[in-house]
């Protein structure tokens, strides 16, 4: 049931489920003050509160706005993410466009690049 | 009373956060049009608000996700993100809790509406209030359809989704304005934000002004995806706009992109076609 959140998904070994329980964390994050008072405390406690990948916490870990964008986390609630931890937005959108050449496509979900991440308005 | 007003613009949040880098060119006249909307909703004296927006996970995610919601409470909350980044300072906003629960009664005879007696606004209706009610003073029933997380709801459900919102106006004593927001093509939260496709945004509001259900409702998900972006999902809002003046015209006020707000700056008017309306004009 859970494949029907992505509508194409090569995410390998971590499947829908993580990503699903990744984009959980952000949304409690980005709704919840208690959340982020939480995440500012103890980054790792609340990490050990989701079941994700090693892959998908080292980017929350690091701050990796544009791995957690090829990873598959719905553009949106990357975005209200990305503002809460202080990128600007010409930081936030070169992000996104550095791990689409380093790491390539989006694994997931809707938010797919187009025309290999060119353009764009910064 | 009756529906006494009906319009459509954009949303997206560069709209505050990034107004200063848009081309005043194009920026001035984009926010005169939004005067002149705000303008038009003033003199249709409603006594509330409906906002159909597209809401991006502030407050339904896919654990639970309703195709349509309606919000029922006295008072909402907003903006979710960060104030200092939409530049909209975070406030209360008034609801209209015995008004939603008679238009929800009323929607569910042809819809199966989600309620919510809590909601915080994002962007999607933020920004439309700071342009339409910039003094956060007329009562709000925020409105959802879902357009983030497939499976979305059919282009024909979202037109009958405006059909039923307008049946239960024109049965409850108030005067109710509505107010649709979404994006039409845009790539938005990716590399190619700013990617706007305007003949796309012009042929839909072409549809949406004649009001022409089949041409609007006949887009498929794949071809709205390659030819106006995963944001292009948002005309749901739109359509439904468009459902709620069935057998009436529209005209827009302005259409152009603005790549910094990440779409085209729109504003669009429906002809209500009520009694209401004409006792107001």
């Amino acid at each position: 049931m859970l494949n029907l959140l992505n509508s194409s998904v090569a995410s390998g070994f971590a499947g829908t489920m993580s990503l699903y329980t990744l984009q959980k964390l952000f949304y409690e994050l980005n709704r919840d003050p208690g959340v982020q008072e939480a995440f500012t405390a103890d980054r790792e406690a609340l990490l050990a509160r989701y079941r994700l990948s090693e892959e998908e916490a080292d980017a929350v870990r690091s701050d990796d706005i544009g791995k957690l964008y090829i990873l598959g986390v719905n553009g949106q609630i990357l975005m209200h993410f990305a503002a809460w931890r202080g990128f600007a937005w010409d930081e936030y959108i070169q992000a996104m466009k550095d791990a689409l050449a380093e790491h390539g496509q989006v694994r997931a979900g809707i938010y797919a690049a187009v025309d290999g991440g060119e353009g764009g308005a910064l | 009373m009756s529906l006494v007003f009906a319009g459509i613009m954009s949303h997206g949040p560069g709209m505050t956060a990034r107004a200063d880098r848009a081309d005043p060119a194009v920026r001035e006249p984009f926010y005169a049009a939004l005067g002149r909307l705000r303008g038009a909703l003033e003199q249709s004296r409603p006594d509330a608000l409906i906002v159909i927006a597209a809401e991006h996970f502030a407050n339904f995610f896919m654990n639970n996700m309703p195709a349509y919601a309606i919000g029922m409470a006295d008072e909402y909350e907003g903006p979710i993100e960060d104030p200092e980044w939409l530049r909209i300072p975070r406030r209360t906003i008034p609801g209209a809790s015995d008004l939603s629960r008679r238009i929800i009664e009323k929607v569910m005879e042809k819809v199966d509406v989600a309620y919510a007696e809590e909601w915080k606004f994002d962007h999607g209706i933020m920004v439309p209030l700071n342009f339409l009610t910039p003094r956060f003073d007329l009562p709000v029933i925020p409105a959802n359809i879902n357009c983030q997380g497939p499976p979305l709801t059919p282009l024909t459900r979202a037109y009958e989704f405006g059909r039923a919102i307008r049946a239960a106006c024109d049965a409850v004593p108030e005067r109710v304005a509505l107010v649709g927001t979404g994006g039409i093509s845009h790539w938005p939260a990716t590399p190619n934000s700013g990617k706007i496709n305007v003949e796309w945004d012009r042929e839909f509001l072409e549809r949406w002004t004649r009001n022409d259900r089949d041409a609007l409702t006949s887009y498929t998900d794949a071809e709205t995806l390659r030819d106006a972006g995963q944001g292009g999902f948002e005309i749901r809002t739109l359509t439904a706009v468009a459902g709620a003046c069935e057998g009436h015209q529209g005209d827009v006020w302005f259409c152009e992109p603005i790549p910094i707000f990440a779409t085209s700056g729109f504003v669009a008017v429906m002809d209500v076609g009520s009694a209401a309306e004409a006792k107001a004009a």
